[in-house]
């Protein structure tokens, strides 16, 4: 330890280079960081659903509806303790056309209480339930158009032809940060009535009585409407949203490949600062060497420079990312929240202190096997 | 006077680790952005290369996306006899009235389900599309729950060879040919004939209709004839605008990613290029001092070093456009959101995206270069002639 003031007053000795060394560190846990959450929302926004729910939708395809009589055919199959149903309005706000958000009709009397993840007072449950033009937003989506309950909002749908104005009725807070609240909730029927086929419903969510029966409730449900006109395909809610993941094709593995490239590209710039910072130092070494300092303590002491500089950097990338993201609060969908993990730091940091490891292991073998009156006569 | 380039390229050998680091450097920053633009671009290609501008696409008023729109069969009669439509060698108007559903069919990776859009299409379809080829078998007949599906879903979707049966829509369906049209977004799709269809997927009437107009010029003209019948509530669009419009989305989301990874990543690189370039004045500065000395301008100096940047980082650049054109061609796949399907297409590198890698590593090694270059052309000559 005592010898850390070296350490530092070598890094301090070409400012430039450090800074440069630093900076370039910190990019690459910044990339790394944001990369990583790429993947860490995806999961999140599978890791967030109930294992008690599952989803019943039409196995043709999701865009085919299913008829508003399965609810009550649904609530009096064994196993299963709540049914609730809704449809994906897929509209954009005219004055942000660009801009992302879900929408869903919702049935009004069941729908919270499926969801206890969307934090809502009873009052403003109540007030949702009462009128068939409110509406329920998250906090995000509150967020980004400054929302307040009270006003009219007005989305242009596109599968609903028209624009279509709701009054917000309340904001949900999340139960965890995960849960995606860049949404809005509307009556289902307040969709049915201004649509032209009545009576379609997008998908059934049912809780069931215990999880551990998904599958066979799952196979029962669909049994029951097997040879109908109207089949439909069962599933938990986890396997669903991963549906969702999945659709995007393979992403995970594009990000990590591209992960590797960047902390790679920029291994070979913290390599090179420290080789140049070691061969600067030649004959300072040798001097070193000729008071007595030890091969291995050479050795440690290139190690623990590089090591020092690496960390600066990858503590200032992921802090910066994580700040960064913050600040940007954007997500939604399958992305969920786009929030750098506590992981994803740990990881970032562990990964910088290897690159300075590595990057240091080159320049202080050299330096640790210099031959001191080489060293001296040289330069 | 200016200091000749072949003293840059000696210079550079000299140094060789370094130097090779640095290139190496900017040859990933290089490869990835090469990499992400090429999935940009292919995916873009896809679904692109499927629109023509003289082929018009009509969707009801208010609907962004096939799958979303509904078109009547009186309304598809009143449009398909409109003068600016051209007619086929039989003589009947290049109009094919058309459904768009997507089907849950087994992958054949793990039997799980896959979107695939199932197009029903008409006959005129194959006069008005001369890019579709018939890898095998032969054209669907009409009336029949023929199908044909395009070759890439061969390999993706199980049972997808010509002879087998496909079950969706309460039916089975017959392949009696796999086609290809040039790697547009088509190619993932299934096709059959389209009065089967409807009936089948319990429609009453088409989704969307495509018309061949006699020239490009003649939308504007079939826009306003549209647009001035009362019945009809059409939305008139070219099918290359119809298709830029959905790609465009996905598409400069995957710019932007490849710009922000590429940037951020070039820093690094530049860092890389600056640390090298410093260590090589500063070795040298007894030799600049002596330049100097003999006379050359400071500016030929502050190019000489700029220059000799500059050409670690083509060397780089080019190393990188190497490493970026391995995945060329690569297939991969993703879900056209705008259609909520499945679409199959490959990376495609294209000159235009090698020749901007290779400019981002100019203009790396430039910025990377400039401030050694300038230190070293401020040196004083006394004492870098001194120096040891």
């Amino acid at each position: 330890m005592k010898y850390l003031r070296l350490v530092f007053s070598n890094m301090r000795r070409s400012k430039l280079r450090t800074t440069l060394t630093v900076l370039s560190t910190a990019l690459a846990l910044f990339l790394f960081s944001m990369l990583r959450t790429i993947v860490t929302s995806l999961d999140a926004s599978v890791d967030v659903t109930d294992a008690a729910r599952v989803v019943v939708r039409r196995s043709t395809s999701l865009i085919f509806p299913l008829p508003l009589s399965y609810f009550d055919r649904l609530r009096q199959m064994d196993g299963i303790t709540a049914v609730t149903y809704m449809n994906w309005f897929g509209g954009v706000n005219p004055a942000d056309e660009r801009g992302w958000s879900s929408q869903f009709a919702v049935d009004a009397s069941t729908f919270f209480e499926m969801y206890p993840e969307y934090l809502l007072t009873p009052e403003e449950v109540a007030a949702f339930q009462q009128e068939r033009t409110s509406c329920i937003i998250g906090e995000r989506l509150a967020k980004q158009y400054k929302w307040k309950v009270g006003d009219n909002v007005t989305y242009r749908g596109t599968i609903y032809p028209g624009d279509w104005t709701f009054t917000v009725r309340g904001i949900f807070r999340p139960k965890s940060p995960d849960v995606d609240t860049n949404v809005l909730y509307f009556q289902w029927k307040y969709l049915d009535e201004r649509s032209e086929r009545k009576g379609n419903v997008g998908v059934y969510i049912v809780r069931l009585a215990d999880p551990n029966e998904a599958a066979a409730t799952s196979a029962a449900v669909d049994q029951v409407f097997a040879n109908s006109a109207f089949e439909t395909r069962t599933e938990t809610e986890k396997a669903f949203q991963l549906g969702f993941v999945t659709m995007m094709g393979n992403v995970k593995q594009g990000v990590r490949i591209i992960s590797i490239f960047v902390l790679a590209g920029f291994m070979l710039v913290a390599i090179n600062t420290m080789i140049m910072a070691a061969r600067e130092r030649i004959r300072e070494i040798a001097v070193l060497k000729t008071l007595g300092f030890p091969d291995d303590l050479i050795l440690k002491l290139v190690l623990a420079e590089s090591t020092c500089i690496a960390l600066l950097g990858g503590f200032a990338g992921c802090i910066g990312a994580k700040l960064v993201f913050k600040l940007m609060s954007f997500g939604g969908g399958v992305f969920a929240n786009f929030i750098v993990k506590p992981q994803t730091l740990v990881i970032g940091l562990v990964i910088a202190a290897l690159m300075g490891l590595v990057s240091g292991i080159v320049p202080a073998i050299s330096a640790a096997r210099l031959r001191v009156v080489d060293a001296l006569r040289s330069a | 006077m200016a200091l000749p380039v072949s003293y840059n390229i000696r210079n550079l050998t000299v140094r060789r680790a370094s130097n090779l680091l640095a290139a190496l450097g900017i040859a990933l920053v290089v490869m990835v952005m090469i990499w992400v633009l090429a999935l940009g671009q292919g995916f873009r290609g896809a679904l692109v290369g499927t629109g023509r501008p003289d082929r018009a696409l009509l969707m009801r008023g208010g609907a962004t996306s096939e799958v979303q729109s509904s078109v009547s069969r009186e309304v598809a009669d009143i449009v398909r006899v409109m003068p600016e439509i051209l007619p086929g060698t039989d003589g009947r108007p290049l109009a094919s009235p058309e459904l768009v559903i997507i089907a849950n069919l087994p992958k054949a990776s793990d039997g799980s389900p896959a979107n695939v859009s199932v197009r029903g299409v008409s006959q005129a379809v194959f006069e008005m599309r001369p890019e579709l080829q018939l890898v095998t078998g032969r054209r669907f007949a009409p009336g029949t729950t023929e199908i044909m599906v395009g070759a890439p879903l061969g390999g993706r979707l199980r049972n997808c060879g010509v002879g087998q049966k496909l079950h969706f829509a309460n039916q089975d369906w017959e392949i009696v040919g796999q086609f290809a049209t040039g790697g547009s977004g088509f190619e993932s799709e299934i096709w059959g004939d389209v009065e089967t269809m409807i009936p089948a997927f319990e429609r009453d009437g088409y989704q969307s209709m495509t018309v061949q107009l006699r020239s490009a010029a003649d939308l504007a003209a079939l826009e306003t004839r549209i647009g001035a019948d009362p019945r009809l509530n059409l939305k008139v669009q070219s099918e290359l605008a119809y298709y830029e419009a959905q790609s465009s989305g996905f598409t400069s989301f995957i710019r932007g990613i490849g710009v922000v990874i590429a940037v951020l990543m070039s820093f690094g690189a530049m860092a890389g290029a600056l640390n090298t370039m410093f260590a090589a004045v500063n070795a040298r500065t007894r030799e600049i001092g002596t330049l100097l000395a003999l006379g050359f301008s400071r500016w030929s100096v502050l190019v000489a070093f700029v220059v000799e940047s500059v050409l670690l980082s083509i060397a780089g650049g080019v190393l990188g456009c190497l490493l970026g054109f391995i995945v060329n061609g690569t297939s991969t796949g993703t879900t056209n959101w705008a259609s909520f399907s499945e679409l199959a297409f490959a990376f495609r590198v294209t000159p235009a995206i090698m020749g901007l890698g290779l400019l981002f590593a100019v203009v790396m090694g430039a910025i990377g270069g400039f401030l050694p270059a300038w230190r070293a052309s401020r040196k004083r000559i006394a004492e870098s002639l001194r120096a040891a």
